[in-house]
This record gives C-alpha cells, structure tokens and sequence, in this order.
C-alpha cells in the first residue's frame, strides 16, 4: 500500500504534513511511539530540505510517499531544491553544540538514530532521499 | 503551533509550554527562555505537560541555552514530558545532559 502527499516548501506547512504521515501509519496499527518517531525524522528531512533546499522559492513542492512493506515502513521524499546528502553530513558531537550555543545538527543526528536504512540519490532534476524503518505494521 | 505562559510561583518562574515545538513554532520558545534566563531567575521550571511534539529544531532551544544555565548557576528544570515527547530526548541522550522531573512536584522538590 502506497500514499503520497505535497507540501509547500514552507516551514508552516510542516504540521499538515506530520498530520498526513501519522494517519497513515495509524491506520497501519504501528505503535503511538514508533510513529512519533517515523513522523520527526520525516519532518527533519522535510525542514532540512525547506530551509536549506529552497532559499527563497517556494514554486516546488516536497513530495512524500510512503509505502506499507511487510516487515516495516518505507518513505521517499522527494525534492526539486539544491542537493543536500545526509550520508555525507558529519554530525557535530553533543558537547560541541553546548559550548558553540549552537541550535542546529540534532537533525540529522536524530535521522540517522530512528531510521534503519538511508538512501540518497541526486540526478539533475531532483534529489529522493529514501529511509526504511523496520516495524511491527499491519498491511 | 506553540503556546507559552510564564508566571511566578513561590521561589521559581513557571513556564508552561502547550502544542508542538518544531522548526516553525521553536523561536518563540527560544525567546522566552533566552529573555527568562538573561533575567537572572535562578530557578526556572518548564511546564510540558502539554507539549505534544518536539523537533531537533525545540531541542536545540534547550541545548543552546544549556551553557549560560549552568555559569549562572541557574537550577533548570523540564518535567510533565509525555513518553513519546521524553522519548526523543532519550535517543540523543539528552537526558544526561538536561535536569528532567516527573512532575512539578518533584521538579519543586529539586529546588528546594
């Protein structure tokens, strides 16, 4: 089973789109914990993806599809912006963030925890960041 | 959305924070607590009974604030977190790094 959803490229937008992602997989009986976090690590991308991805544009959507496997949860999201692989991201360490009162790079950080598998892939007109989460779902 | 209320109680300034803090809403928690601690309160209780979602964008309010906290000295606390909430402190573990309570009761107690 496979749903798809558009958001604007704006932070506001953010919401809707975490109301569309926890329908879905409620309906798919996965746990109020385990969709909490499918649900921010889609929103991490999403954010990542319209903060940094879209400076300014707001012409393209982010598409979102998420498809019902037997053993898990699969997403692929989907954008127009500039290029921006998560794989090649070094994370910042915990400590660091502190003494730079920094408020970025738990972002990723948090991706990489909740999401058993991250894929990245950027041609010329768009980049599909796919993660797969292994989780007790009904099809 | 967000919704922050801020009172005195007794000895300590009471921060009630409602709805979700994500990449959009999180500013405004920022400014309360950076305004809050610039203030020079030296106990400062954050209320999330109420607070249904947090993004990295809601931690990183708390984590930036985290070094001027502990050179004042401040006694900093978060309680209420529901378990899903508290759950995404966990995987980072933030909650080494964070004063976290149970309740406000216990939150006053670690003041006291």
């Amino acid at each position: 089973m496979t749903y798809s959803f558009n958001i604007p490229p704006s932070k506001d937008k953010l919401r809707q789109m975490r109301k569309f992602v926890t329908e879905v997989l409620q309906k798919h009986r996965v746990s109020e914990l385990e969709i909490n976090m499918m649900v921010l690590a889609v929103d991490e991308v999403c954010a990542n993806i319209i903060i940094h991805g879209h400076p300014g544009d707001d012409s393209e959507y982010v598409k979102i599809n998420i498809d019902i496997k037997k053993n898990g949860v699969s997403f692929e999201i989907i954008d127009k912006g500039d290029a921006f692989d998560i794989l090649k991201y070094n994370e910042p360490v915990l400590a660091d963030l502190v003494k730079n009162k920094q408020k970025g790079g738990m972002g990723i950080m948090l991706v990489k925890k909740i999401m058993d598998q991250i894929d990245f892939k950027s041609t010329r007109n768009q980049n599909t960041l796919k993660l797969f989460k292994q989780v007790d779902v009904q099809s | 959305m967000i919704e922050i209320n801020v009172s005195t109680e007794n000895n300590y300034l009471l921060i009630h924070v409602e709805g979700e803090a994500d990449a959009s809403s999180s500013i405004h928690l920022d400014n309360v607590i950076k305004e809050s601690v610039e203030e020079g309160h030296k106990n400062i209780l954050i209320d999330c009974t109420n607070l249904n979602y947090i993004s990295s964008a809601g931690l990183g309010v708390f984590m930036s604030h985290l070094g001027e906290i502990e050179e004042k000295e401040i006694n900093f606390i978060i309680f209420g977190l529901s378990e899903k909430v508290l759950n995404v402190f966990n995987i980072l573990g933030l909650d080494q790094l964070l004063t976290i309570k149970k309740s406000k009761e216990d939150a006053i107690v670690a003041i006291s």
